[in-house]
């Protein structure tokens, strides 16, 4: 563990420097063995012992560490100041371009409250420069003359906007855009100025320029450059947007150099390097940041355009820490908030010296804010050797789209008119995914890939009472609402206060455009790296292979070897572990039913008020009069409410006490009946058509072959539920291409078909190949399963798996590598070994008996509550 | 009037799962931490009743099975952004028994 190698000598230059008194050394001793420990024991509570942490900037960046660090156990070590310069507690910059429109005020856009920094202990010093950080004595001094020591500083400074050094720059009215003065400075204009000159076509300039068009200003944009936002967007985008803000009233003056602000104490004009000059009470410059590195180069830590920090967000001091606008990282600085969000947790981490945690740069994508023009942007959009481009326009519609394509792969995204789709593009940006598969219907949207319904573009035009969440009947004014009050982020916060896409998650680019627009480009996308759970830092492609490389056959271990954060696990990540050890270590891992969720603990479905509902399996549908009538006995004797036929051709019976689960699964074994594992991440069913048996038009004996399917797959734990269907003919009865493997019986062979599903996304399989025997079938069949059961993440059905790894993936592993696809059906065959054993027998033999047997008090006939 | 009564034996409730109590009243549901610690809590999530003895277990709290509510055993709370709370019973274990205190009132009965 290097990482936490390197803060245990961090520790012991501590102690080389500093004249410690006993107590803090042995805090340090204490911490060096703390930060092996998994929570920091033993010096929670010492509030004497704590260790100072002081936060120079009082900004979003730093405010987020702390948030993030306050989140941790660990951050119990902590006692914590926060100096910031501005006289207002933190709020959230990137929404000063709506509160100068006029769209919010300021009370709206903080973020922390001084009640937040009150509630966790947190001195804030607002109006507080500090001028200056002591090494040496591990201190810093503000202006005022305060001084605080601190064991482990933060300093998140941001940036100032850059200001042309042309005559005239330091007259009054020549402002930038960065924060609340500005805002106040420019609103104060607007009252007694009618003119205003924006200097500057990037984001803030526009931003800037239409607020103070909304406040009554006749505004003129002047950019350097031919082109608005030329780092963003491309030509037609370009144009398209400097129509929509003409037609709004705003002026621009292309390609003109500013050489001198005009006026004597206060401006006046503004003058050009042609000569001509134009009248301004206001002059805002918004063409670039830089960012604020004085402070800390005076402290001599090593700057380059910003303050230089690794990958744990540590600066050239071990003891100092960076973030946010200041910091230049592999080389890069960022001014856009998301990437600080991602810094903010890395950072958090490694203050609570857990050691794990790197930040590795971040792509960023780019939204306008400007009320009725929508604007997205991501990646490189400029056309280089090797590439090519895929263009929607169409101007009568206001709509343009340029996807910028390289190997197979999105290079970039321009977007003008309708935006919906940004996310998803970034989102395939980010991944790398290769989108050859797809491509076709690429730059039509996620719509075209059979989403089922949900995702209406014009979401934002609609009224606040729109439902946006079908699952969890959540509004669009509720969603919102929450965003801005409760200072939300990321998909994941708005999920866990709102509800809205916490449940089938169809709506969730819905939210993804609703978070965008209310936020700006602060909208924290899915992090490029997506961690299994909250649990970890680790992806699932991280855990499967861990397990493999390291031969880790348990929980535990792979949760030590890995660095949980939790002792073990949680809702989450317990049920992917067990199914991934499961499925790596077949007949040598014992399944842990407590890391099962109930419906596959108890092999019946959970039903909302608590009962189970069971399901006999019938292969292939098929079934004889004995069959029934046992179902029809057990259905009496346990008086089941309610009996329906199910899509996959099957009976199920509502309603079942979960006492009574093993006695009916007695009865129900007695007459040759198993479990239908309709409840669980598992082969469910194979539905089949009548076939060539009786049907005028079957080709082929689909019901035998769905049986066969059956007998070879039953029982299979699998990522998700997975579905098979056989059809006799072309005209496909049994719904083939819309199942995880699908068989299209032709005259001459077999067709098979992966990839398919019904449900919330509607998906249509592809075709993997085509067969000429039964035999073929059901190999390609055991291989393809096997290879989704070892690749795909868990709760992955197979359609998002395929679109994630691409249909050539799959046909190269089992078309093009013969010995491959026979070591795979090797492979599930050993696993089925293990796998068909049927779970209701086992326990209506009594196996798991606790589990169905309740304790029963009778004699209490009352318990009051809070005895 | 309230009393300590024996419920069941400790190694018969799962390590990070649960077991339910049947009273007349209501169900209990009493959980095992990995660290062999007992709560017992009313079996209702204060969401929509959904059985929390049938929800997976971590730490010493429990996600619900049905919308995925957590709540904390100590205190019977939910967690993060969802409010509201089940009600929570004294329990302790003695000689490998788990102990419950429940009122009772046969008067009522």
């Amino acid at each position: 563990m290097p990482v936490n190698g390197k803060s245990l000598v961090f520790d012991f230059i501590d102690k080389k420097v500093a004249v410690s008194p006993s107590a803090r050394v042995l805090l340090q001793i204490l911490n060096i063995f703390g930060a092996h420990l998994k929570y920091g024991v033993g010096i929670q509570g010492l509030a004497w012992m704590k260790r100072k942490l002081v936060l120079v900037g009082n900004g979003m960046a730093g405010v987020r560490t702390l948030e993030e660090l306050l989140k941790l156990e660990e951050a119990d070590v902590y006692e914590i100041s926060v100096f910031g310069s501005e006289p207002h507690p933190n709020y959230n910059r990137i929404m000063l371009s709506p509160v100068l429109a006029g769209e919010k005020t300021i009370d709206d856009i903080v973020l922390n409250s001084r009640d937040w920094y009150r509630e966790n202990g947190i001195t804030l010093y607002s109006g507080e420069s500090v001028v200056e950080i002591d090494r040496v004595r591990r201190e810093v001094r503000t202006e005022s003359g305060i001084r605080t020591s601190y064991d482990r500083l933060l300093i998140a400074t941001g940036s100032t906007p850059f200001i042309i050094p042309v005559p005239g720059s330091d007259l009054e009215g020549v402002i930038g855009f960065r924060d609340i003065a500005d805002v106040e400075t420019m609103l104060d204009a607007a009252h007694h100025h009618t003119k205003a000159v924006v200097i500057g076509g990037g984001l803030l300039g526009l931003e800037a320029a239409n607020g103070l068009m909304k406040r009554g200003m006749e505004v003129t944009v002047v950019h350097l450059m031919d082109r608005l936002m030329e780092r963003q967007l491309d030509d037609p985008a370009a144009a398209m947007l400097k129509q929509s803000l003409q037609a709004a009233g705003m002026k621009f003056l292309m390609e003109a150099q500013t050489t001198e602000i005009l006026g004597d104490e206060r401006v006046t004009g503004v003058k050009f390097a042609d000569g001509t000059r134009i009248d301004a009470g206001l002059v805002v410059m918004a063409v670039g940041i830089r960012p604020n590195i004085a402070l800390a180069q005076q402290a001599g830590i090593y700057c380059e355009r910003g303050i230089l920090v690794n990958d744990t967000m540590q600066t050239f001091d071990p003891s100092i820490y960076a973030v946010g606008e200041c910091v230049q990282h592999r080389n890069t600085c960022y001014g856009l908030v998301a990437p600080l969000f991602e810094q903010a947790r890395v950072c958090a981490n490694h203050l609570a010296q857990l050691g794990y945690g790197r930040y590795e740069g971040s792509v960023t994508s780019t939204k306008l804010k400007v009320t009725g023009i929508d604007l997205f942007s991501a990646g490189e959009f400029n056309q280089s050797d090797g590439d090519e481009t895929l263009v929607l326009q169409d101007a009568a519609h206001g709509l343009y789209r340029k996807l910028v394509i390289r190997d197979n792969r999105i290079k970039g995204a321009v977007m003008y008119g309708d935006t919906m789709d940004g996310s998803w593009y970034f989102q395939l940006l980010r991944d790398a995914t290769d989108i050859s598969a797809f491509r076709k219907t690429l730059l039509f949207g996620q719509h075209e890939l059979g989403d089922a319904g949900h995702g209406d573009a014009r979401i934002l035009s609609l009224p606040d009472s729109a439902e946006v969440c079908g699952c969890n009947g959540v509004c669009k004014g509720e969603v919102v609402d929450a965003i801005v009050k409760k200072g939300l982020f990321t998909l994941e916060e708005v999920r866990a206060h709102t509800k809205a896409s916490s449940s089938c998650g169809s709506c969730t680019g819905l939210v993804e455009v609703l978070l965008a627009s209310t936020v700006g480009e602060g909208y924290a996308a899915t992090p490029s790296k997506k961690a299994l759970c909250t649990c970890t830092e680790h992806s699932h492609d991280e855990v499967i292979d861990a397990i493999r490389k390291h031969r880790l056959q348990s929980m535990d271990a792979v949760r030590s070897m890995l660095a949980w954060k939790t002792p073990d696990g949680c809702a989450s990540c317990r049920p992917a572990l067990n199914y991934y050890l499961l499925a790596a270590w077949p007949g040598e891992y014992r399944d842990d039913a407590q890391s099962r969720f109930i419906n596959e603990r108890a092999h019946g479905n959970i039903q909302k008020d608590g009962s189970y509902s069971v399901v006999p399996r019938m292969f292939g549908g098929l079934c004889t009069p004995d069959e029934l009538r046992a179902i029809a006995d057990v259905a009496d004797k346990f008086k089941v409410p309610e009996i329906k036929v199910t899509g996959g051709q099957r009976i199920d019976m509502f309603g079942v006490k979960k006492e009574d689960l093993p006695a009916m699964w007695r009865d129900l074994n007695a007459a040759g009946l198993v479990s239908g594992h309709a409840y669980g991440k598992a082969m469910r069913t194979c539905k089949t058509c009548v076939g060539s048996e009786w049907c005028r038009f079957g080709t082929q004996d689909s019901t035998g072959l769905g049986v066969k399917l059956e007998q070879l797959t039953w029982g299979s734990w699998m990522p998700h539920k997975f579905k098979l269907a056989v059809s006799g003919c072309p005209r496909n009865c049994a719904e083939a291409t819309i199942k995880d493997f699908g068989v299209v019986c032709v005259d001459s062979g077999y067709e098979l078909h992966v990839g398919g599903n019904g449900g919330i996304k509607v998906r249509v399989t592809d075709l993997l190949t085509k067969v000429a025997s039964e035999q073929e079938v059901l190999e390609y069949c055991a291989a393809f399963i096997q290879l989704y059961r070892e690749e795909a993440h868990y709760l992955e059905r197979t359609a998002p798996w395929l679109e994630r790894v691409g249909l050539n993936h799959i046909k190269q592993r089992l078309l093009e590598d013969e010995a491959g696809r026979r070591a795979l059906v090797e492979r599930f065959r050993t696993s089925q070994h293990f796998a068909q054993i049927d779970p209701w027998r086992e326990r209506a033999e009594g196996l798991e008996a606790n589990e169905f047997t309740p304790i029963r008090l009778a004699q209490f006939s009352k318990v009051s509550v809070g005895a | 009037m309230s009393e300590w009564i024996k419920v069941v034996e400790l190694n018969q409730i799962p390590v990070l799962g649960a077991r339910v109590v049947r009273t007349e009243a209501m169900d209990i549901a009493l959980f095992r931490g990995s660290d062999d610690r007992v709560f017992a809590v009313r079996d209702a999530c204060p969401h929509k009743n959904g059985p929390l003895s049938q929800g997976i277990m971590h730490g010493h709290s429990v996600t619900c099975p049905l919308h995925n509510w957590k709540i904390d055993l100590t205190s019977g709370e939910a967690l993060g952004p969802d409010e509201g709370c089940t009600n929570v019973f004294p329990v302790r274990v003695e000689e490998g028994m788990v102990l419950l205190q429940l009122t009772t009132n046969v008067a009522a009965a």
